[in-house]
């Protein structure tokens, strides 16, 4: 195992990236993600064909990775909140045109300029498909800095694997803070990628990249086939963690930073006597359904610990078909949950009053 | 027993408060221990007050949030004003008595007054309050041992002021000794 290094979250989404095999970076600086950006414009110089480019907007730079994706190369962009907004129509084409590329969100409070305090109110968005049309990101949700490195890692594998872009969703605490990290990322996985633009010396038939069409059976039949591929990633990719769920009679759900908080209240419960558990989705989309659909014939009810109004919980609900009651524990922009008050979530939950 | 303890560190941007954070992390791992570290981000850091939450934890660190700390360090007054409630009863406040005239309030807790910014103009090393605290710090609370400081002082030390780390380590012994 390589030795551990303290890394803020940012550096080590940025680091992880080029180990990836990332070598084409597009950012526009925004508060709490520009030291994605800085790392980058300081290493991506120093590497054998390394490209930083800091873009003079944010619909510019999901646009040149747009490009470079069209050519098959591993590409990637970070920013937050705002500039996810900024971004969501390059997105849509992105995965209109069936291509691997990252995009990092590193969520601040909002909505509009909101400001710059960690949030997740952007789920939604990011489960969802932020741009116009059916399509869904591969979303993962780091709850470390050693998850920063290694999910950005996956996240170029499964880019290339399902031809499609991923999304991490961190947030301001995770891409400041810092704690150990190993940089043993394991193998590069590589694709072939024959549909990638990288000229044809006149030796095969042009590939074309573009999301238009104009024939409605054809566009459909297209939208059927990503739909297809997308009932595959929701079948093999859905990951989670399981935190004393064994005998666990409440459940919490939470990701990213609000299930570090969690998991103090769970233990704090598990003191009083309170037999509580926590799922932690890894995979926002796809959403870990089978944990929670087992868990909905275990548990009595279920608490969502969310920094936003309650968009996950949805999911939550979706996923237990509502056989048990579904609490929301939040605070929203810019504001973190205390472990106090997820603590009374469950204290309530378990009272059974609460739904 | 495993222990954790849970450091917040305060005072205006400029005074190393992030710097000696990262540095007792880097100890705490040196010492194979789990640690995380949380700073204060936004307009704060530009001259007014800037925090870091430091834990250093024999087990795997749930939140990196502290919201009650068992230490407090105050490297002004508007940070022990923010932060002298919060401490948590029978825990550690060390303020430096240079900067702040008055006295803590409560008595449930212990209290270290260090005239860090003094000792620090007296050695004729004005930036390095931070360090004099940090080694009053590891005298009078466990959270990391007072051993190897100077690999610990490697990793935040940058490869270009090498100079720099035989005087942080002076710092640190003024503070351990005072």
């Amino acid at each position: 195992m390589a030795e551990k290094v303290l890394m803020k979250g940012n550096e080590a989404i940025a680091e992880a990236a080029i180990m990836a095999g990332c070598r084409h970076y597009f950012g526009y600086p925004i508060t709490p993600q520009t030291e994605v950006a800085a790392y980058m414009a300081k290493r991506m110089p120093k590497i054998e064909g390394g490209v930083f480019l800091q873009a003079e907007s944010e619909i510019a730079a999901i646009n040149m990775v747009y490009g470079v994706a069209a050519t098959g190369k591993r590409v990637m962009t970070s920013s937050s909140s705002p500039g996810i907004s900024l971004k969501s129509e390059g997105i849509s084409y992105i995965a209109g045109c069936d291509l691997p590329a990252l995009i990092v969100n590193v969520q601040r409070g909002g909505p509009g300029l909101g400001g710059i305090q960690p949030s997740q109110s952007d789920y939604f968005q990011a489960t969802r498909g932020s741009g116009h049309g059916d399509y869904h990101l591969i979303v993962l949700a780091p709850a470390s800095v050693q998850e920063m490195a290694s999910l950005t890692f996956k996240a170029f594998n499964l880019a290339d694997k399902y031809r499609m872009p991923t999304m991490i969703l961190a947030d301001g605490t995770m891409g400041q803070m810092m704690e150990p990290v190993s940089l043993d990322m394991g193998e590069v996985e590589t694709y072939e990628k024959p549909w990638a633009l990288t000229g044809t010396n006149m030796e095969r038939e042009h590939n074309i990249v573009n999301s238009l069409s104009l024939v409605p059976e054809e566009l459909e039949k297209f939208n059927f086939e990503r739909f297809e591929k997308y009932k595959a990633i929701e079948e093999n990719e859905a990951l989670c963690e399981e935190f004393m769920m064994e005998d666990a009679e409440i459940c919490v759900a939470a990701f990213g930073i609000a299930s570090r908080v969690s998991k103090n209240a769970v233990l704090e419960a598990r003191k009083q006597g309170i037999k509580v558990g926590l799922i932690r989705p890894i995979t926002l989309w796809p959403f870990p359904k089978k944990a929670f659909r087992a868990a909905a014939d275990k548990v009595k009810a279920f608490v969502s610990v969310e920094m936003s109004m309650g968009q996950m919980i949805e999911d939550v609900k979706l996923a237990t078909e509502c056989k048990k009651p579904v609490s929301l524990c939040n605070r929203a922009g810019g504001m973190i949950p205390s472990p106090d008050q997820v603590l009374n979530a469950i204290i309530e939950a378990n009272k059974g009053g609460d739904k | 027993m495993s222990k954790s303890s849970s450091i917040l560190f305060a005072g205006f941007g400029g005074q190393g408060v992030l710097f000696v954070g990262k540095f007792l992390a880097y100890k705490g791992l040196d010492e194979g221990k789990q640690v995380s570290w949380l700073p204060s981000y936004g307009p704060e850091m530009r001259g007014g007050t800037a925090s870091c939450s430091v834990i250093i934890s024999d087990d795997p660190i749930g939140s990196p949030i502290i919201n009650e700390p068992d230490i407090l360090v105050a490297m002004n007054l508007p940070s022990l004003d923010k932060y002298e409630a919060s401490v948590k009863k029978g825990g550690k406040i060390i303020l430096d008595s240079s900067l702040i005239g008055r006295k803590v309030q409560r008595d449930d807790v212990e209290v270290f007054y260090l005239p860090a910014t003094q000792l620090a103009n007296d050695n004729n090393i004005p930036k390095l309050a931070n360090m004099i605290i940090a080694g009053k710090l590891m005298k009078e609370c466990d959270a990391v041992s007072s051993d190897n400081i100077r690999e610990a002082l490697s990793h935040v030390v940058s490869a270009r002021h090498q100079d720099m780390l035989e005087v942080n380590l002076g710092a640190i012994e003024i503070g351990y000794n005072a």
